[in-house]
């Protein structure tokens, strides 16, 4: 019995090379977002005060992150 | 191509924000106020027991109650969903083609579906949210260390999950890889809350159905974003690769 692969279809994957860096970027800017939406003024701080912390406070609360 | 599937991937990100912080504002925000009403009887209580009677400094707040939960939550939703959305566009663009017999529309939902699960659900297993008033101020480094190494093992076990199921769908077929592939997830998540420590600081006296409700509303709402994301931009992304005609086609 065969089953169906990736063969079967006519789908052709985007190559490596095109996506690496596209790939990288994002992630470093993925990285960036998560953790000044998820930690920054937490644990730890970059900019100085507790402005962002609180701002997005309930967003960190209500997705999970711990925030004090 | 890719970048216009991380700019579809962005885009579709911003509308899951937009839905999950109309969701987190009507369900959430309840919990969160009724937590911080705790908080200030936890401190008023306090206050009145030390003997030492300096009245209770009342800080002027740095962003006001109706600020946090109004566009505070907005931006922290629609950031979130944007970065979601645009990291999930490239992980479609590399997954697209690669895992398996699925067009754009499956190949997006599988994805949604494993991010839903190893973001969204399993680590707020392990480490769920908590409201204000829940959790000490002196442990919050160790906790956000704790939550971040539980992620990146999460993610972890969901690609070596992923590679697992990819081989034994050519060998055995779609039903015995799904059913392998969970027991592997599990176990292996299963390894890891075991291995990490647990975390206990629930105040005394904390209603448990406010709770309760905190976190139902924390897994709406990364339900709500992953739905949408993965749903959404499967769609989207297959007019983009496969035509209009495609769309159409598999629609009807």
């Amino acid at each position: 019995m065969t089953y169906a692969t990736m063969q079967d279809t006519a789908v052709k994957p985007i190559p490596l090379r095109d996506l690496m860096p596209w790939g990288i970027f994002g992630s470093l800017m993925f990285a960036i977002f998560l953790y000044f939406v998820g930690a920054e003024q937490g644990a730890t701080a970059v900019v100085r005060g507790e402005t962002i912390h609180e701002y997005v406070h309930d967003a960190r609360h209500l997705l999970g992150f711990p925030c004090h | 191509m890719t970048g216009s599937l991380l700019l579809r991937g962005m885009i579709t990100g911003i509308i899951a924000g937009i839905v999950a912080f109309v969701f987190a504002y009507s369900f959430g925000e309840p919990q969160v106020d009724l937590a911080i009403a705790f908080e200030d009887q936890m401190v008023a209580a306090e206050a009145a027991a030390s003997v030492a009677s300096t009245p209770a400094e009342e800080e002027a707040p740095v962003v006001t109650r109706e600020t946090q939960a109004t566009s505070g939550l907005a931006t922290g939703l629609l950031i979130y969903g944007a970065a979601l959305g645009g990291m999930f566009s490239l992980l479609f663009a590399f997954a697209y083609g690669r895992i398996g017999p699925v067009g754009a529309r499956g190949t997006s939902a599988l994805l949604a579906l494993a991010g839903f699960l190893s973001l969204g659900v399993v680590p707020l297993l392990k480490y769920p949210a908590n409201p204000p008033a829940v959790g000490f101020d002196d442990t919050i480094a160790a906790r956000t260390s704790l939550f971040f190494v539980l992620i990146a093992a999460s993610i972890i076990i969901t690609i070596v999950s992923v590679l697992v199921a990819r081989k034994l769908w050519a060998e055995r077929g779609a039903w015995t890889a799904g059913i392998i592939t969970t027991a592997v997830f599990i176990v292996l998540q299963a390894v890891a809350f075991v291995a990490l420590p647990t975390i206990s600081e629930m105040p005394d006296g904390f209603d448990p159905l406010v709770i309760w409700n905190f976190r139902v509303a924390t897994l709406g709402i990364h339900l709500i974003l992953w739905a949408v994301i993965g749903l959404g931009f499967g769609a989207w992304a297959e007019r983009l690769l496969e035509g209009r005609r495609a769309s159409r086609l598999s629609a009807a």
